[in-house]
């Protein structure tokens, strides 16, 4: 009879208490830096390679540790917790970088492609946006025209993230139309060093501004037939497939901003004196930090319940964009009202919390939208 | 090399600690590896990675303790020893003789320990073991090194550094400073749960319960009291001595 289980494996606590104290020693006190100078801290990520963390989830013969998503998901958490733009890369890295090569790639191109990045030897990178093709990722206008043993891709790619840093990186692109008109895509790999791949420009961001995001070039970019990754139309099907698993690592980087968010409040509240008393003996800033508090675990139970459907090789795609919507929402709400209960001290440097409420705006768009989300849940309950 | 590391797991140093029935209350309780042990686990792989050799870890403790053991594995440790039975649950004299006896069992050149437990920091357990095993032993060590047989090791001395030579076989006893533990990768973590660990029980040991009773039982735990509002004192120097004197007399009475 007893089937529902909250415990975590010995494991998985481990991995998470590794994970929390790496975060808190070597990575939440770069966060304020990184936020600053908009600074890739490729250090810290060198580190992440070292103790096996950049390819948590894949198995041990591609340079993997052969994590669960449940761990990969708690570990997104603890290390968004102490940064967000490293967390934002992080998960980026795995879940978009590793992910795709890891579920669609033959054995050959998971050897030469999959290992360095989950050794944590490289960085990967995955690009899907265009300037035309945001929400509507098949509207992608990047095109690969065959030509003898190799594709000619030629298109751009915006709000890439890793890409300036990254040693391969999948990018979409359109093959040609199948019989009803509608768009055969194709996702290929790309080394960064191929000749014709550039970097136009790293934006200037509201927040998670130590992640690396750029917008890319791909003039006459030829790579040889053999770095398509499945066949000429499954690129639809497969960023599809992707985004799912990466929406689980969106909603994780959204609790582990909001726990910041919140531990952050629930520390000034208590120190905080207004009219004689800690302003938490106020009921008014009481029921915020309550409400953080809730959605908080809410937000994680649903977001291990993805993580666990997806260990089982079950269906989760309703589960993982209900996931992600709800914590990225619960987060940029956890952010304001730690803001404001900061009052003043909040809108400036001096707290995270000013940091913090701009990194979690970007949970409610990317991977992603909060509008899309509820179309992917709308279509998953039959509407 | 053979070498030893006698680990304890202790509670995490931001755990809030509460009383019930008299003894310190352990449920909700987050529990760490003795972070003094830490650095003697770190000081024994590194050994190991620089002459070879083996590390195995003995503890005494409930099941619980099961995750300062897999800890150490995943940091790179071969195997562990666990001695789960509650009589060998005593104090400083008990777990010595305890592990006095399992450390017997074993062929060693160096044993390695904390120089104290955050918890009950007595500071004894390690040193009790060298004499019990009669061999020679290092306390609060900052630095080691090994050639050969020989072993120089520096130590804390209340400020200064003492240097102190011996041969293997040496029992040292970790400080502050000696290294900078490693963090467990994952694949160490992974591989953690596969090494071997034996569990024992005093019987095992050739041990009876009389024999490694405890020598000391705690009379009373209190917790220290609540620290009131400070107050600042006013007035010139002699006014605010004399005042301070008098607080110190009559309300805190330690004069
Ligand atoms: C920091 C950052 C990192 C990123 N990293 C990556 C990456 O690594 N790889 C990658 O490929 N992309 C990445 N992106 C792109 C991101 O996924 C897109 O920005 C996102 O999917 C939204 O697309 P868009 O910006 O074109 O907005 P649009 O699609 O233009 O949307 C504009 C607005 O219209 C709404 N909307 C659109 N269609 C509908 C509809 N049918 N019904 C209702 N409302 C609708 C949207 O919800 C939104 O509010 C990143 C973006 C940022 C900012």
């Amino acid at each position: 009879m007893t089937s529902v289980n909250f415990d975590l494996s010995q494991e998985q606590s481990m991995i998470v208490k590794m994970v929390r104290e790496f975060a808190e020693e070597e990575i939440a006190p770069k966060a304020a830096e990184v936020d600053r100078n908009a600074r890739f801290p490729i250090e810290t990520f060198e580190k992440l390679g070292e103790l096996g963390l950049l390819g948590l989830p894949i198995s041990e013969e591609y340079g993997g540790a052969g994590g669960d998503t449940i761990s990969y998901a708690l570990a997104v958490e603890e290390i968004g917790r102490a940064c967000g733009s490293t967390g934002l890369s992080y998960a980026a890295h795995v879940s978009l970088g590793c992910g795709p090569l890891y579920y669609f790639g033959t054995e050959e191109q998971k050897k030469k492609y999959l290992t360095p990045l989950a050794s944590g030897k490289a960085l990967g990178s995955f690009g899907l946006t265009e300037p035309n093709a945001g929400s509507d990722a098949g509207g992608t206008q990047t095109r690969a025209v065959r030509d003898g043993d190799s594709y000619v891709i030629n298109g751009s790619k915006s709000f890439i993230t890793n890409a300036g840093y990254a040693k391969t990186i999948v990018v979409t692109a359109v093959v040609g139309k199948d019989e009803r008109g509608k768009n055969r895509i194709g996702a290929f790999i790309v080394p960064t060093d191929t000749k014709g791949f550039s970097v136009v420009r790293t934006y200037e961001k509201m927040g998670l501004r130590g992640s690396n995001t750029v917008e890319l070039s791909l003039e006459d970019v030829r790579v040889p037939a053999e770095n398509l990754l499945g066949s000429e139309s499954a690129g639809f099907k497969q960023f599809l497939y992707t985004l799912d698993g990466g929406r689980i690592s969106i909603g994780a980087l959204s609790v582990g901003l909001a726990r910041a968010a919140y531990e952050a409040a629930l520390q000034y509240a208590k120190e905080r004196v207004q009219f004689g008393h800690t302003i938490s003996k106020f009921q008014a800033i009481q029921f915020k930090l309550a409400d953080m508090a809730m959605h908080i675990e809410l937000a994680r139970d649903m977001v291990l319940k993805a993580a666990w459907l997806k260990d089982q090789h079950r269906p989760f795609t309703k589960e993982s964009a209900m996931a992600k919507l709800f914590a990225s929402e619960i987060c940029m709400r956890a952010a304001d009202q730690a803001v404001q209960i900061h009052g003043g001290a909040g809108y400036v440097q001096d707290f995270p919390v000013e940091r913090i409420m701009r990194d979690a705006k970007l949970m409610e768009i990317g991977e992603g939208t909060s509008e899309v989300q509820r179309l992917v849940i709308a279509r998953q309950i039959g509407c | 090399m053979n070498i030893i590391v006698c680990i304890k797991q202790t509670f995490d140093t931001e755990a809030k600690i509460s009383l019930e029935n008299g003894a310190v209350k352990e449920d909700g309780v987050q529990f760490i590896l003795n972070p003094y042990d830490e650095y003697a686990v770190e000081e024994a792989l590194k050994i190991k990675e620089e002459q070879g050799g083996e590390v195995t870890v003995v503890t005494v403790g409930p099941a619980r303790v099961e995750e300062a053991i897999r800890t150490a594995l995943a940091m790179g440790a071969d195997e562990a020893i666990h001695i789960e039975d509650e009589a060998a649950y005593g104090d400083e004299y008990t777990i010595a003789e305890v592990l006095a006896a399992a450390i017997r069992q074993k062929s060693y050149d160096l044993i390695l320990a904390g120089n104290q437990a955050v918890d009950d920091g007595s500071g004894q357990v390690a040193v009790r073991l060298a004499q019990l095993l009669d061999i020679a032993h290092i306390s609060t060590i900052t630095k080691l090194e090994i050639h050969g047989t020989q072993v120089v090791a520096e130590r804390d001395a209340e400020g200064d550094t003492e240097i102190a030579e011996a041969s293997l076989p040496v029992l040292v006893t970790a400080q502050q400073g000696l290294n900078e533990p490693r963090y467990p990768s994952l694949i160490g973590i992974r591989k953690a749960s596969k090494k071997p660990l034996t569990k024992l029980t005093l019987a095992d040991l050739g041990l009876s319960a009389d024999a490694v009773g405890r020598k000391v039982t705690p009379v009373e735990v209190f917790l220290p009291a609540a620290k009131g509002a400070g107050r600042i004192l006013e007035g010139d120097t002699a006014m605010r001595v004399q005042e301070l004197v008098r607080e110190l007399r009559q309300t805190s009475k330690v004069l």
